[in-house]
């Protein structure tokens, strides 16, 4: 497919807003997206990523704001003259046409000539593995390969920008990890613009150039997947991606550092806390346990629990413990000789400089689960 | 895996109480019909072929048709957007518009076909309102057009239905995704929408359209002699004429005829997809 390799268009997202009657569907978002960029829009459900995409693609009508693709306004652009393709999470085929007829379709509509139509669906079939498929019914077909005629579909016609709507959320695991890969290979091929759009953030981290997390109609953060992680700059962000142990509590300014109170313990991270109540997080993979009788470190922060659930990762133990205020701490370590036995006595410690202080927005566990508060 | 409600082999005798009323209470007589078609007055096939024979029994037979075949049309033609309406609209204006179509029905049809009767006549609504918009009046009553505006009145819930169940079905982002492919709004519907309804229209115009061809009531109170319809001249033949042999021809007739136009409906109608596929 040398000859259809070409440079994706740029999204530009400027200030939209959706309303629906009194509810702000989308808030004031405005994301640019680079050519051949592959975009993630990661958040919970109802947190506006789908309406963005919809927005985009040109099912939904914006409120307020600028939508150009490439270097093209399309506010006015009804959705077949937008010439961008969607991959439907319920992957939409058209159910009285075979797979060649799928594929034909949006170069019937161009009026591709036939014998050129028929190379470019042959290799759009090649490009996702399907080509022995090319004379089923969609109901012929397992999930999996549905998915992967409707991504050949969405691309078939050359669009200069792909938009996924979740979807490999409808496959079971193992198939959607496979698909991932393929996802990310066709995508190294095309050189296409990929926005893609899912509530799960391991799918966001493994396939994204760059991830945009949306809460509540808003953009929270933009950055790749190691600065969402690594340095959040909200709690929410925090929480949604990976997983974390958070500190909130009364605080005090200690010179260059934040000092949080958790039950009769202090731990402290660098910086200076703004307006509100603080938070402190820190990753799994930072926090060691130790058993209590071992010898204190001024370096490092401390604090007091019992071990409450130990889980064999294989790679490792995730150890989850119950601190003094009733909150949750989350340790990954490597398996060790002596393992932490449940309900014992155990320190948690981490390097000041690893606990990132965040004002806290009242952001909820549910939200990582990508449920509804 | 049978449990006590999935039907097994035994679950036969469930049927047959309904089986045998049909047979006592549709086979029995028919069985009659059909035997003295051949045997009353004499055996052979002399009620066949004076049926065939009078031109007037074939203009009767061949209006008939075109009257049940108009009504089909009208049918699909006034309940496609109207079942496409109901699958777009809210919960409550659909239950608004489910009982518009369901109340009529839920009238006996006799009371319906002397409501046409009034609206229709020489000197009722309809004919008052055109007159008094300055135009000639129409003849509606006692005609072929009275009887095929009370007859789809009559019939359009049995097209309404299997229309709003099918397009109930259609997953509506199959048009989105055509329209994302590039097809204008009226190519998606003709290209999409429409096919994958078709099913529907299918399965509501062969009921309007058998209905039809057997109606008996609103054709007897709506048309005179010159809209006669086959059902009223069979009725002639037997309960006036006592004409049990010619009146059962031609009910075997009509029957036929009916059954070699399913075959062909359902050869047509069959479609290799399955709805459903690719969405809910």
């Amino acid at each position: 497919m040398a000859e259809t390799r070409h440079r994706g268009a740029a999204v530009d997202i400027r200030a939209v807003t959706k309303t629906y009657g009194s509810f702000t569907a989308l808030d004031d978002v405005s994301l640019r997206v680079e050519p051949g960029q592959f975009m993630t829009f990661l958040g919970p459900s109802g947190s506006g990523k789908t309406t963005t995409l919809n927005v985009i693609a040109g099912f939904t009508d914006l409120t307020r704001g600028e939508i150009l693709i490439g270097d093209r306004s399309v506010g006015g652009l009804p959705a077949h003259k937008r010439n961008v393709g969607v991959v439907f999470q319920h992957y939409a085929l058209f159910p009285h046409m075979t797979v060649t007829g799928n594929l034909a379709y949006p170069l019937k509509l161009r009026r591709v000539a036939a014998a050129e139509r028929d190379r470019r669906v042959a290799a759009a079939l090649d490009m996702v593995r399907l080509t022995d498929f090319a004379h089923r019914y969609p109901s012929e077909l397992s999930g999996g390969q549905q998915q992967r005629v409707a991504l050949a579909r969405a691309m078939v016609f050359d669009p200069p920008l792909l938009l996924m709507d979740e979807p490999l959320g409808a496959l079971d695991k193992k198939l959607r990890e496979w698909l991932q890969l393929e996802i990310k290979r066709i995508h190294r091929e095309l050189g296409t613009t990929f926005v893609y759009v899912t509530h799960d953030q391991e799918e966001a981290l493994a396939l994204s150039d760059r991830i945009a997390v949306f809460n509540k109609g808003r953009i929270e953060q933009v950055g790749s997947g190691s600065d969402l992680y690594d340095r959040p700059q909200t709690l929410f962000v925090g929480r949604f991606i990976g997983e974390s142990t958070v500190l909130t509590g009364a605080h005090e300014t200690r010179g260059q550092e934040t000092a949080i109170r958790v039950g009769d313990e202090w731990v402290a991270a660098p910086g200076l806390a703004g307006e509100g109540r603080q938070a402190l997080l820190v990753r799994p993979e930072k926090i060691t346990l130790v058993r209590e009788d071992a010898a204190a470190d001024p370096a490092l922060n401390q604090l007091s629990g019992r071990v409450g659930e130990a889980i064999y990762l294989g790679s490792g133990v995730k150890y989850e413990v119950t601190l003094a205020d009733g909150s949750r701490g989350v340790v990954r370590m490597a398996l060790t000789d002596r393992p932490f036995a449940l309900g014992e006595p155990v320190r948690m410690r981490w390097r000041k400089e690893d606990a990132r202080l965040l004002p806290d927005d009242g952001s909820s566990l549910a939200a990582q689960s990508g449920e509804e508060p | 895996m049978r449990d006590f409600f999935s039907p097994g082999r035994n679950s036969f005798w469930l049927v047959l109480p309904a089986l045998l009323l049909l047979l006592v209470a549709l086979g029995y007589p028919l069985a009659q019909v059909v035997l003295r078609s051949f045997t009353d007055p004499e055996p052979g096939v002399g009620n066949y072929v004076w049926f065939f024979s009078r031109p007037v029994n074939l203009a009767v037979f061949q209006r008939t048709f075109v009257v049940a075949g108009w009504v089909t049309v009208l049918c699909v033609v006034l309940a496609y957007p109207y079942a496409w309406l109901m699958t777009s609209v809210g919960p409550n204006m659909r239950v608004l518009l489910v009982l518009c179509v369901l109340v009529p029905f839920w009238v006996s049809g006799v009371v319906r076909t002397l409501a046409w009767v009034i609206l229709l006549q020489d000197s009722g609504v309809i004919n008052r309102m055109i007159m008094a918009m300055g135009f000639e009046k129409i003849r509606l009553i006692r005609t072929q057009t009275g009887v095929i505006i009370g007859m789809t009145q009559v019939l359009l819930p049995f097209m309404v239905m299997p229309l709003y169940a099918v397009m109930r079905g259609i997953d509506l982002r199959l048009v989105q995704a055509a329209r994302s492919l590039g097809a204008r709004p009226m190519l998606a519907f003709l290209q999409i929408y429409l096919p994958l309804s078709l099913p529907g229209v299918f399965g509501g115009a062969i009921i309007v359209f058998i209905l039809g061809l057997g109606f008996y009531i609103t054709p007897a109170l709506l048309g005179g002699p010159r809209a006669t319809m086959l059902s009223t001249l069979a009725q002639q033949q037997v309960l006036q004429q006592l004409n049990w042999g010619q009146g059962g021809a031609m009910g075997v007739i009509l029957l036929v005829a009916t059954l070699v136009l399913l075959a062909f409906a359902g050869r047509f109608a069959r479609r290799r997809y399955q709805m459903g596929a690719g969405g809910k």
